[in-house]
């Protein structure tokens, strides 16, 4: 097992250089002047190229990307070159909001969907599962922004039960949930309505197994042929799918920061592409990436808890 | 056996296995209550947006200030902005940019993303290796922070947007189409057109490209509203569309400052957005039950 | 006559396709004494395990439906119990075992767990009462390594030692009625034999009835009392294993029957019997055999359902020996071309 991780974490490595040489790429052939646009169109020529200078776009891109890994290396993202704050600190102040956001949306992603799709895979053709499908296909053809939107509409400006953006309470408290709870539901909906119908073609596919033929066979009821032997066989695509929420989510959560002013890296993002404070995005970037290969390191070690088949050594 | 016999063989298989499909395919589609919503809504999608300086009772752009911001009425069933602009008008146009966009985009993703499916997968080895490492990078960094990050660094705009959304999603049908070359790769007929010295490229075009094209329209259907709804949050953004076009998020956009007091800015575009998502989602749907091909949707 | 243990009377079936309706069982009659092993016999899609999936109510509905008959079993019907009502039969009074071990057992749970449930839902014991009975009951099964394989799941056991392990799980309530449904299939040949003995030896053990199904009729032979031939969702023809291969009447039995390899004669190929079994998108007008039959006899055959009755007094055959076949009706007068004593000297058994 650890000497799977260990290898795991190995490959990681030129998947991480090849973010960073995406990211480089991306914004070294992106046109206009970074320098330009970070002190405004009106700033005079001098003062433009003494900030190229400072931030190092006077050098060809080889030598800024060796420059800026070999800083990633030493945990130095680099400096804002519109605040000219550390990109560190600007990331990780905001990134416990992110993360707080987007596992309570991928809870609620779940706490909805699984129960849905198993219904209505089980109880295929009813009333149920129509209900539950149409359910799925409102929440998941539903722009999130338009639903946060809507949501605030509903619920902050209508009846006033929420605020209407923003983050703040501690933990686990009500205002911490007040806050919460919207931008939360507008990221999980979607997903929620995407992940009960997998969670239902994935359980009819179990159903319609054999082995699910022989348990029904031996007379031990329905509900533990399908708690007992049904589940545990769907927790194992189930498992796949988590990992695949984690960077939908994450997608998700950049807009839905944007919406309800969540001060999360999502927002953060947002504001620095239209800076174009490109080390921050640099730097932004680089951290989503990380984040979703480690939540897909976590998903395939879980994967060993539902599938007796798979072993790692 | 000669090349000639077996090509030919080949291709009458081929032309009477497609034949039979497709005619099935048109039946079963309209058959189900999904395939009925579905293809109606994009019939209905096509229409609008064709005819929409027909349907669409005022200019969607011209500003008119003596109609600022009304609530839904008879003469403007979504109401007004802040420019005396008819929402209804606007939304009517809006089709185009949905359509439009989203065709375009999805062709865009089809035409870089097969090819190099294709190409991985008939070649393996280090082709594959390479083109596959590179989707694996790409999938590490979620779709809209990357998006963001490309339209954003090209700063906005339509050219960004569609690179942007191109960029992103190409990955999707170069993986999909990599399977499924793979799992043709194994059947017979490609090793008899192989012992027959059938070029590569005539073998990839003609003998497995039509395996693949059930579940390449499939995934393609079903990825067109992923891609409208990518494109009109990009343009909620500020980083795709600009107003004053009337783009459904850039719309959306452009009413969010004033949700509290003329709330249906906002919320007639969504509800677009919405219907169209749905009807091309049920007509994906119903195409992949027609068609069958063994693949998920794309999420 | 006393009650069989298994009447299936008059069962028919019907399948709702997304075109047509597929007609799979017509008319299905089939008994099963006490302590008797019943093989079912015929080709692929002729309706057998449906049949046996039908007894317990195993069919996935939809798209199967039971539209008429009865399956009598110790004299109740049970095609009347619910869904529930059911499950005090399933897997306790009438056990079952399935065709391809590799995908009757559930990959996620250990042997032992699946051993184990049935005893647990029927019976009133222990966890560790239930694994100690699985360990027993595996090592009849000819598992010498139970303790160990309880632990275990089923990717790590050959496909032989996982139909032990179906079998195991099929007798541990001690049924009445075990229904094999062509449990040694999916097998390579000798642990084909290796499971045959296996039933032969647990039927006297247990004292208990088999309802044996295959499309062997080789493997049948081996292990069954009396037999039932089906064909296309019909019974063809019924009688002791001794008189299926001494008269069979039947035009499809004894196309059946040729089909066997025998190891004293030299085939040029082996004849097998051409065409495919029909499939009914209505009930059938006639008898299904007919399009393939060699003795066709005209329009009675396709107009007329042959309906299963002895073959009348020219031929010495024993009391129960049915079969549905217009060439022992009235329909026909003209006699089968061929004669029973010329049978009896031609049988290598």
């Amino acid at each position: 097992m650890l000497k799977y991780v260990i290898r795991r974490l190995l490959v990681m490595i030129p998947v991480l250089l090849g973010v960073t040489v995406l990211i480089t790429l991306l914004i070294n052939l992106s046109p206009g002047d970074p320098a330009r646009a970070a002190l405004g169109a009106q700033a005079d020529a001098q003062a433009v190229a003494n900030l190229r200078q400072e931030i190092g776009l006077d050098q060809p891109v080889y030598i800024r990307y060796i420059e800026w890994v070999a800083g990633v290396l030493q945990g130095d993202l680099g400096t804002s070159i519109v605040t000219g704050e550390p990109v560190n600190q600007m990331i990780m102040e905001r990134l416990p909001a992110t993360l707080e956001l987007s596992i309570v949306a991928i809870a609620i992603t779940f706490v909805i969907a699984l129960p849905l799709g198993v219904i209505s895979a089980v109880r295929q053709y009813t009333w149920m599962d129509t209900g539950s499908m149409v359910f799925a296909i409102f929440w998941l053809s539903m722009p999130s922004f338009w639903l946060g939107l809507i949501l605030i509409l509903l619920f902050s400006v209508e009846l006033g039960i929420t605020p209407i953006s923003g983050r703040s309470g501690t933990i686990f408290t009500v205002e911490w949930l007040s806050y919460l709870a919207l931008p939360a539901f507008a990221i999980g909906a979607r997903r929620a309505g995407l992940l009960t119908r997998l969670t239902r073609s994935s359980m009819l596919e179990i159903i319609n197994e054999e082995y699910i033929r022989t348990a029904k066979g031996k007379g031990i009821g329905g509900r533990a042929v399908i708690y007992t032997h049904a589940m545990k066989n769907a927790m194992i695509p189930i498992a796949t799918l988590v990992g695949l929420q984690i960077p939908m989510v994450l997608s998700g959560s950049v807009i839905i920061e944007y919406v309800f002013s969540w001060p999360g890296i999502g927002r953060l993002l947002v504001d620095s592409v239209s800076r174009r404070d490109y080390p921050v995005v640099q730097g932004i970037v680089l951290v989503y990436a990380v984040i979703v290969l480690f939540a897909n390191l976590i998903v395939d070690i879980a994967y060993t808890q539902f599938d007796p088949r798979v072993t790692y050594d | 056996m000669s090349s000639k016999t077996n090509q030919s063989i080949l291709g009458r298989l081929r032309t009477s296995a497609t034949a039979l499909r497709e005619n099935k395919v048109l039946r079963r589609i309209f058959r189900t209550k999904t395939g009925l919503i579905g293809a109606s809504i994009t019939i209905g999608l096509v229409m609008v947006a064709i005819f929409a300086p027909e349907i669409a009772p005022y200019d969607p752009i011209e500003q008119n200030y003596g109609s600022v911001n009304q609530a839904p009425s008879l003469s403007h069933p979504f109401g007004t902005d802040r420019f005396g602009r008819d929402i209804f008008s606007r939304v009517i146009y809006g089709s185009r940019y949905a359509l439009g966009l989203g065709v375009g985009i999805v062709a865009i993703q089809v035409l870089i993303g097969v090819p190099l499916g294709l190409i991985a997968g008939y070649y393996g080895g280090h082709i594959e290796a390479a083109i596959m490492r590179l989707v694996d990078i790409t999938l590490a960094i979620p779709g809209i922070v990357l998006a963001l990050a490309i339209a954003g660094m090209l700063g906005g705009g339509l050219v960004p947007l569609i690179v942007a959304l191109a960029g992103v999603g190409w990955r999707g049908f170069a993986r999909l189409v990599r399977g499924d070359v793979k799992s043709v790769m194994e059947e017979e007929y490609i090793e008899a057109a192989n012992a027959a010295a059938v070029s590569d490229v005539r073998i990839m075009l003609r003998h497995i490209l039509p395996n693949a094209s059930a579940s390449i329209i499939v995934y393609a259907t079903l990825t067109l509203p992923s891609v409208i709804l990518q494109t009109a949050a990009l343009s909620f953004l500020g980083l795709g569309i600009q107003a004053p076009a009337p783009e459904w998020g850039a719309i959306i956009e452009a009413g969010r400052g004033q949700l509290a007091t003329e709330w249906w800015i906002s919320t007639f575009p969504g509800f677009a957005i919405m219907i169209v998502v749905i009807g091309f989602n049920a007509l994906g749907d119903s195409l992949r039950d027609a068609l069958d091909p063994k693949q998920s949707r794309p999420f | 006559m006393t009650e069989p243990l298994l009447a299936i009377d008059d069962l028919n079936v019907r399948f709702r396709t997304e075109d047509e309706p597929v007609y799979a069982l017509n008319g299905v009659d089939i008994t099963i004494e006490h302590n008797e092993v019943m093989g079912i016999i015929g080709e692929s899609g002729c309706g057998k395990s449906v049949t046996a999936l039908s007894v317990l109510q195993l069919l996935q509905s939809p798209p199967a439906e039971i539209i008429g008959g009865e399956i009598r079993y110790k004299g109740e019907n049970l095609l009347e119990r619910s869904d529930s009502e059911m499950d005090e039969i399933r897997g306790n009074e009438i056990s079952m075992i399935y065709q391809d071990p590799m995908k009757a057992l559930n990959p996620v749970l250990t042997i032992g767990q699946q051993v184990t449930e049935p005893l647990l839902a029927h019976r009133d014991v222990t966890k560790d009462e239930a694994i100690d009975e699985a360990i027993e009951m595996l090592r009849a099964c000819g598992l010498a390594d139970a303790e160990r394989l309880v632990d275990e799941y089923p990717h790590s056991l050959s496909g032989g030692m996982r139909q032990r392990v179906m079998i195991a799980m099929g007798l541990i309530t001690k049924p009445d009625l075990l229904i094999a449904d062509e449990p040694t299939t999916a097998l390579d040949v000798t642990t084909q034999a290796k499971i045959l003995d296996l039933l032969e030896d647990i039927s006297d053990e247990f004292d208990m009835s088999i309802m044996y199904i295959s499309h062997n009729l080789a493997t049948v032979s081996e292990v069954a009392d009396r037999i039932t031939v089906m064909y296309a969702g019909t019974v063809a023809e019924r009688c002791t294993m001794n008189e299926l291969f001494e008269l069979p009447l039947h035009p499809y039995t004894r196309k059946l029957i040729e089909s066997i390899p025998k190891l004293d004669t030299v085939h040029e190929r082996l004849p097998a019997i051409e065409g495919s079994v029909p499939t009914f998108n209505e009930p059938p007008s006639g008898c299904p055999f007919a399009s393939r039959c060699p003795q066709y006899i005209g329009s009675a055959c396709d107009e007329v359902v042959p309906q299963a009755q002895p073959p009348g007094e020219a031929y010495d055959v024993e009391a129960e020996h049915t079969v549905a076949c217009h060439l022992y009706t009235d329909a026909s007068s003209e006699k089968p071309p061929w004669t029973t004593e010329e049978q009896t000297h031609d049988s290598a058994y």
